[in-house]
């Protein structure tokens, strides 16, 4: 695992290069992460693929999460990891919600969603992924090349990963109910 | 058609069944001279394989466009069995947890709970006592052991292997036999605790284990018999989804499938996770990837899992086999009747259970599939703000179409049977 300072390595060298994309460094838990600008984000992960001495070739993950209250409200997480000197690296981009922030943040998308670029044709592994966090928390893959719902079916409204998506139920029916209840099918 | 012809009795062909070639020939018998072109089968066909389909391991629903009996391409659809797991982990106890994720995947339960556990522990800073450690590399191993015999048996089944079937639920129920001893469940035992394991193994467990190790070294060698130099066994695998090395890695595919295309990749030997590097283990490799290594890669890491698994038995230190942190573990019942701080943490426990400070961890392990990892977010409460589970079926079944795409459509069930997916870890 890159240590602290050698986090901070990575970020003047990824700054250098794109000036604004690395944001900020978190070191817990002995876990790295770099914050990311989400407009970077792919800028970040080709420095990270591709220069030499970094080798983060493989994606060993994609997710979503939603920190709400706080803002930026969404994150996704890139684990990267270092197949040779078995060093993982957690890039994680923060969202806000264009809902919450009127119109003028959606960034003319018009969907009112988070949008994100995606990363498929550079590692083919997010493809189910990306989906799968658009699926559950409705942020947008731009560029994605079957950007569809995933585990949920394809009529469905909401994003249940939400925090605010409530949990719900479904009223249960059974025959022993016809007498108080008639019609109970329909 | 002559009228000559017409009154000869088509003796030769009247009980089979007319194929175009045969038809060919009795025209050009009868009348020679006539020759008729065959048009090749160039039209596309696209069938729906699944989602209740024998074959498929579960509720998997494949779009296969076939032309002829060649597969030119294959999309999955998933999600037949998405019951929302991860979103209902938000609204439990972190230990209430545990149960949950273990239904996941239904073959690797203790994968499960260890990738969650681990993440808990890493996020709380709680040590696992050595004791606890090994029984949990024991348990997993064990039930590498069993997630194998499961996948070893349908797939030999789905390669019309009809009795391997029988002989590897004979074995894995061997294996459960030790599950039901050492923690009162044969699947889904929640037997891992934050901290350590739930209870120590019964006497009479060590005796249980080792002669399990002796049947089931028996029952592999019957296996390899049945299967290694099967001539239609070798014949439905051998050279069938081949996917180059490179393109695996790409595809983000781990497991026994990276490993049968030569890639000596086990997370097992690369990360630092409970007692792995203390044991002795070899990490088994293909050649080509193709079926027959794929096989061949589970059948000797089940060998493998026997060392570790006797290893674990003969090393297996004296100690406590859970952490003693009153903040994160029940106190033992003895306690609760004779003293109050035991009762207090216990009623803590019970009701509220324990809060995390906030942060993050992914925490992977090498489960049957691959590599199985937690991602766990915590908010300072006593619920997990988010867990992730980052599934090796769901990732590897994207190999699916580069592994099926110009073979035929028979070889499609072979190739996802290799591929051992789970469709209860893929729709979580």
């Amino acid at each position: 695992m890159p240590d602290a300072p050698g986090l901070e390595l990575i970020l003047a060298g990824i700054n250098a290069e794109h000036p604004g994309a690395v944001l900020d460094t978190s070191f817990d838990r002995d876990q790295p992460a770099l914050i990311v600008h989400p407009d970077h984000i792919r800028e970040v992960l080709i420095w990270l693929r591709d220069t030499e001495g970094q080798g983060y070739t493989f994606l060993a993950s994609v997710h979503g999460a939603d920190y709400l209250p706080a803002e930026p409200r969404f994150a996704v997480h890139y684990e990267l990891l270092n197949r040779e000197r078995y060093e993982r690296l957690r890039v994680k981009a923060l969202l806000p919600d264009p809902a919450a922030e009127g119109d003028a943040a959606d960034g003319g998308h018009g969907d009112g969603l988070p949008h994100i670029a995606s990363v498929v044709d550079l590692f083919p592994t997010a493809e189910f992924q990306e989906r799968e966090v658009y699926d559950f928390f409705g942020v947008v893959f731009d560029g994605h090349p079957d950007p569809r719902r995933i585990l949920m079916p394809e009529d469905y409204a909401g994003h249940p990963q939400r925090r605010d998506f409530p949990i719900g139920g479904e009223p249960v029916i059974f025959t022993r109910d016809e007498a108080t209840n008639p019609g109970w099918w329909n | 058609m002559e009228a000559g012809a017409k009154s000869e009795p088509r003796d030769s062909l009247i009980d089979q069944e007319l194929t175009p070639a045969m038809l060919a020939m009795e025209i050009e018998s009868k009348l020679p001279g006539a020759t008729v072109e065959l048009e090749p089968e160039q039209e596309m066909m696209t069938v729906n394989m699944g989602p209740h389909h024998p074959a498929t391991h579960g509720v998997l629903r494949l779009i296969v466009d076939l032309e002829g009996e060649v597969v030119k391409d294959l999309k999955p659809i998933v999600g037949y069995v998405h019951t929302g797991i991860e979103k209902s982990c938000e609204s439990m106890a972190y230990w209430k947890v545990i149960p949950f994720v273990e239904r996941m995947d239904y073959l690797s339960y203790f994968f499960n709970m260890q990738a969650y556990c681990g993440a808990v522990e890493k996020l709380t800073g709680l040590e696992v006592p050595r004791r606890a450690q090994y029984l949990r590399v024991l348990h997993m191993e064990l039930n590498r052991l069993h997630s194998h015999l499961v996948w070893l048996g349908t797939t030999a089944l789905d390669v019309g292997a009809m009795s391997v079937y029988f002989y590897c639920f004979r074995d894995r129920d061997r294996v459960l036999d030790l599950f039901e001893m050492s923690a009162g469940q044969r699947m889904h035992t929640r037997y891992f605790q934050i901290g350590g394991v739930v209870e120590d193994i019964p006497s009479g467990f060590e005796r249980k284990v080792r002669e399990m190790i002796e049947s089931l070294t028996r029952g592999i060698g019957q296996y390899e018999a049945l299967l290694d130099r099967n001539e239609i066994f070798l014949l439905r695998t051998k050279n069938i989804g081949m996917v180059s090395r490179e393109r695996l890695l790409e595809l983000g595919v781990t497991g026994p499938l990276l490993r049968a295309s030569g890639d000596a990749w086990d997370l097992r030997k690369e990360a630092d996770y409970l007692v792995y590097d203390e044991l002795d283990f070899d990490v088994p490799v293909g050649t080509v990837g193709d079926g027959y290594d794929r096989y061949r890669v589970r059948l000797t890491e089940m060998r493998e899992s026997l060392k570790i698994i006797e290893q674990c038995i003969d090393g297996l230190p004296e100690g406590p086999w859970i952490a003693d942190d009153r903040k994160y573990v029940l106190p033992p019942r003895s306690e609760l009747s004779t003293s109050m701080e035991s009762l207090i943490h216990h009623f803590k426990l019970v009701t509220e259970g324990f809060r995390v400070a906030p942060g993050e961890v992914y925490n992977p392990v090498e489960s049957p599939r691959g590599e199985l990892g937690c991602f766990v977010v915590a908010d300072g409460s006593a619920k997990p703000a988010r867990v992730h589970f980052r599934e090796p079926s769901f990732v590897n079944l994207q190999a699916l179409r580069d592994m099926a795409i110009g073979e035929y459509v028979a070889d499609l069930i072979q190739t996802l049977a290799m591929l051992d997916p789970i469709l209860g870890g893929i729709d979580r």
